[in-house]
């Protein structure tokens, strides 16, 4: 990891946190870095990405500003795990995303729209995209199914590639091997604090999502999100395993598994992207990062819009909206792939690291 | 006209009479603004600070001592009213009142649950603070935390904070308080009083009255919590018949690192290298027994140690040997590869260091060092001695902290009798005057200190004057 503004500001305020350690009830991080007396930028790193954003630190913390400490660590941390996401994009080049990355999301989710508009006209008569069609197979007429399977299986997997490859940077940064990845009981603990957000429960009071007060706000929307974006990616699990193993072509009916688990799903995330985005608008700003506050809203936007034209499509899709609303929903979510690696979608495999780094540290300690 | 602007600005009417009027915004004046509350009386609160730096002393502490006789969710073990009683004896060598230290004693057996309806949450001791969790309740996320909890329930039940606020003067007439005179955000008003408590704190902040008892010295001494204790409530009490109570020399002070902010540096630039260094005064000499007790028992004494130093300046003095056994304090050390670079560095003689070093070396005794026991690594023919966890100092490279007295508060107080009435010279207790915190805390507190007492003694009393106040508003 380089030296920037953002690491050194980091170094002084653990130098600061360390000496004073009164939050050491609120999160992961405090305790983690107490095992350390210096803090090279690998660590910071770390700590930074181990971090939840819960805020609490902040509210509690007597160096905060106007104090000439001017200690604002959810501020200082924000800034340098989004160096982090630069630092460990893959490809490199491709890192000058996180740069301005509001901006990228929408110009990708403005040129995925464009693209699966012409591909769709181009591939059929543009009539078939305004008009009515139903039954088996109706969604292909609007854009052919090898298209749709190819283009679907090359960007995820394009994401899934690059996410991994950024994971492994991180990873062997902060000075771990592959084979740490493999502990039992690491992941486990690992797995429990990521899936049920532990650390955005302020020790179990909830955290200052808003301001002083604690709330659970964000946790909630944040769940919603998360497990209906899961809802959703099993729903197109299922549904490919229909129309592959099973011969049965979309679109399915309103009660079958692919429909409700996406219908949840769907709310869920819709739900989720409403609090957090209101969050993000109402919530005091001091702790926030302004100039990362682009990166935040775009990708809520891109989830939330994926959701909400998931939803029309499911409520028009007997009319001669259909062929239109897949294609705008195919877009966003066309979009969603190819930017994942480079959005602050990353979060969720950097902080997944941190939190098993974490295990594994405070299991050595024990031992 | 004054009166209004302010009101519009704040949406508190100032021409209104409040039943109950705190002076002061720490953790003392929100128990006693919120009892009073609760009560059913309208409650204002003045406090001097901005709301950012709202709270006192409160904002920078961590814990406060209490007594329980079996385990709770956050205390180990048990801490009798007995044990407690004898450790405050000990600390204040007799100098207390018995039955108010008593009675305070015998209250914070049953604060906790009265905190936590107010907001304040708990957690396992800290780490680094093993040793008093069987005595100490932590807060989470410490002092400012709290006074965020109590600040959210005292305005969610309606008592009216004011920020930028400090009485400039009070108006007494015998033993009765009639108007109180603010300056609230640079504009001068004058509040008509029912009942007030004065929950200010000391005068810590107030060089100039400082001064009055420790001359020059005063202004080389560092004031570790809020700049807005200047004692103003506390002089204007003293100097219209309030008795008094404490020694105005006596104070809560530990030795910090001299490079501390000026005001608020908190509990970062506290040092706890003394029992694992020498210490030595500007002129290289050392000057007391650093390794007579376990630090959390001797740390309460450094501060006035080095007051009494020339310039109150010393000097902490160590190699690699001591460096990983104590916590790690804001500032890096002064490093040197020799004992010579590391004086020249900190600005003391260097032959002069070597000299005490070199005496010092020779005067080790070899031992079973442990930092957990008071072990047998002492010194020998030397005076003073260091009694434990004397090693040489030979291993470089070689570490230095510069030390200066950092003042908590003060103990000058008025005094107070068990319903925190404030009382007169003349020996009656004052009509409608309650007092909580430090500004009173000398009623228990002659000299010495015990870790979370003075937050103890602040809820305590806190809680028994607003109790009182509303008792007289309602009357």
């Amino acid at each position: 990891m380089r030296t920037t503004d953002a690491i050194e500001d980091a170094r002084r305020a653990m130098q600061v946190c360390n000496s004073c350690r009164y939050c050491e009830g609120y999160c992961a991080v405090f305790p983690a870095m107490e095992l350390r007396r210096s803090f090279a930028n690998e660590d910071l790193g770390y700590l930074a990405n181990l971090c939840h954003n819960c805020r609490g630190c902040l509210y509690a913390c007597p160096y905060a500003p106007p104090h000439e400490f001017g200690i604002n660590l959810p501020r200082t941390f924000a800034e340098v795990r989004n160096e982090t996401y630069e630092e460990y994009a893959w490809p490199r080049p491709l890192a000058a995303a996180f740069k301005n990355n509001g901006v990228v999301l929408s110009l990708a989710a403005g040129l995925a729209l464009v693209a699966v508009f012409i591909c769709s006209m181009m591939l059929h008569d543009p009539a078939y995209l305004l008009s009515k069609h139903t039954g088996a197979g109706s969604f292909y007429k609007v854009i052919p199914f090898p298209v749709m399977l190819a283009a679907s299986i090359l960007t995820f997997g394009y994401a899934v590639l690059a996410l991994v490859m950024g994971f492994f940077n991180f990873w062997r940064d902060i000075g771990g091997r592959t084979g740490d990845i493999f502990s039992p009981t690491a992941l486990k603990t690992a797995a429990s604090d990521a899936l049920s957000l532990k650390y955005l429960g302020g020790g179990g009071h909830g955290c200052n999502d808003q301001d002083e007060s604690f709330s659970s706000h964000r946790r909630w929307s944040h769940h919603a999100l998360f497990y209906g974006f899961l809802l959703c990616t099993a729903s197109t699990i299922v549904a490919g395993i229909y129309d592959h193993f099973l011969q049965w072509i979309a679109p399915y009916p309103f009660l079958s598994l692919p429909v409700v688990l996406g219908t949840l799903g769907g709310i869920g995330m819709l739900v989720g992207c409403g609090g957090l985005f209101a969050l993000k608008l109402l919530a005091d700003q001091t702790p926030a990062a302004r100039n990362l506050l682009g990166a935040d809203v775009a990708l809520i936007l891109l989830l939330g819009i994926s959701a909400l034209s998931g939803l029309a499509l499911l409520a028009f899709r007997s009319t001669s909206g259909m062929g239109v609303l897949l294609a705008i929903h195919l877009s966003f979510i066309l979009a969603l792939f190819l930017v994942m690696p480079y959005s602050k979608f990353v979060h969720s495999v950097y902080r997944s690291g941190a939190l098993l780094w974490n295990a594994i540290e405070r299991k050595s300690k024990h031992e | 006209m004054l009166v209004s602007v302010l009101a519009a600005r704040n949406m508190i009417d100032l021409g209104r009479d409040y039943d109950v009027v705190v002076m002061g915004g720490g953790n003392a004046a929100l128990c006693a603004a919120i009892t009073a509350r609760q009560a059913g009386c309208s409650v204002l609160v003045l406090e001097h600070a901005p709301r950012d730096f709202r709270g006192g002393n409160s904002r920078h502490t961590r814990n406060l001592r209490v007594a329980h006789d079996v385990p709770t969710s956050v205390l180990t073990d048990r801490y009798s009213e007995d044990e407690y009683w004898q450790d405050l004896t000990r600390v204040t060598a007799g100098q207390t009142d018995e039955a108010l230290a008593r009675m305070t004693i015998k209250e914070t057996g049953s604060i906790l649950p009265w905190m936590e309806s107010c907001g304040v949450r708990f957690q396992p001791a800290l780490s680094g603070t093993l040793g008093l969790a069987r005595t100490n309740a932590f807060f989470l996320g410490g002092g400012k935390a709290l006074v965020n909890a109590y600040c959210a329930t005292a305005q969610k039940a309606g008592v009216d904070i004011l920020y930028d606020t400090e009485v400039q003067q009070l108006h007494l007439e015998g033993g009765a308080l009639r108007e109180i005179t603010v300056s609230s955000k640079g504009f001068p008003v004058t509040l008509r009083v029912k009942t007030a408590v004065a929950a200010s704190g000391g005068f810590q902040a107030n060089l100039a009255w400082l001064q009055e008892y420790w001359g020059e010295a005063a202004g080389n001494f560092l004031v570790r919590g809020t700049p807005y204790a200047k004692g103003k409530v506390l002089r204007e009490l003293l100097r219209q018949g309030a008795a008094r109570v404490g020694d105005p020399k006596q104070c809560h002070a530990v030795a910090i690192d001299a490079r501390a902010p000026k005001f608020d540096g908190g509990i970062v630039t506290r040092l706890d290298c003394v029992p694992y260094s020498v210490v030595v005064d500007q002129n290289a000499k050392r000057f007391y027994d650093e390794g007579e007790d376990f630090w959390p028992k001797r740390y309460a004494i450094w501060g006035l140690l080095v007051a009494h130093c020339p310039q109150q300046i010393a000097y902490s003095i160590m190699d690699s040997k001591s460096l990983p056994l104590f916590m790690p304090s804001v500032f890096p050390p002064v490093t040197s590869e020799t004992i010579g670079g590391l004086a020249s560095q900190l600005g003391i003689d260097p032959e002069a260091l070597q000299t005490t070093i070199a005496e010092y070396n020779a005067a080790v005794r070899a031992g079973a060092f442990n930092g957990q026991v008071l072990d047998d690594c002492r010194t020998e023919g030397l005076t003073p001695p260091k009694s434990h966890w004397a090693q040489r100092i030979d291993a470089p490279p070689y570490y230095g902290y510069p030390l200066r007295p950092g003042i908590t508060f003060t103990y000058l107080g008025v005094k107070v009798n068990h319903q925190a009435r404030v009382m007169m010279e003349e020996g009656s207790p004052s009509d409608n005057v309650f007092a909580a915190g430090e500004m009173m805390a000398g009623n228990i507190l002659g000299k010495g200190y015990l870790a979370g007492l003075g937050m103890s003694i602040g809820t305590v009393f806190g809680r028994i004057a607003g109790r009182e106040a509303a008792k007289v508003a309602h009357h």
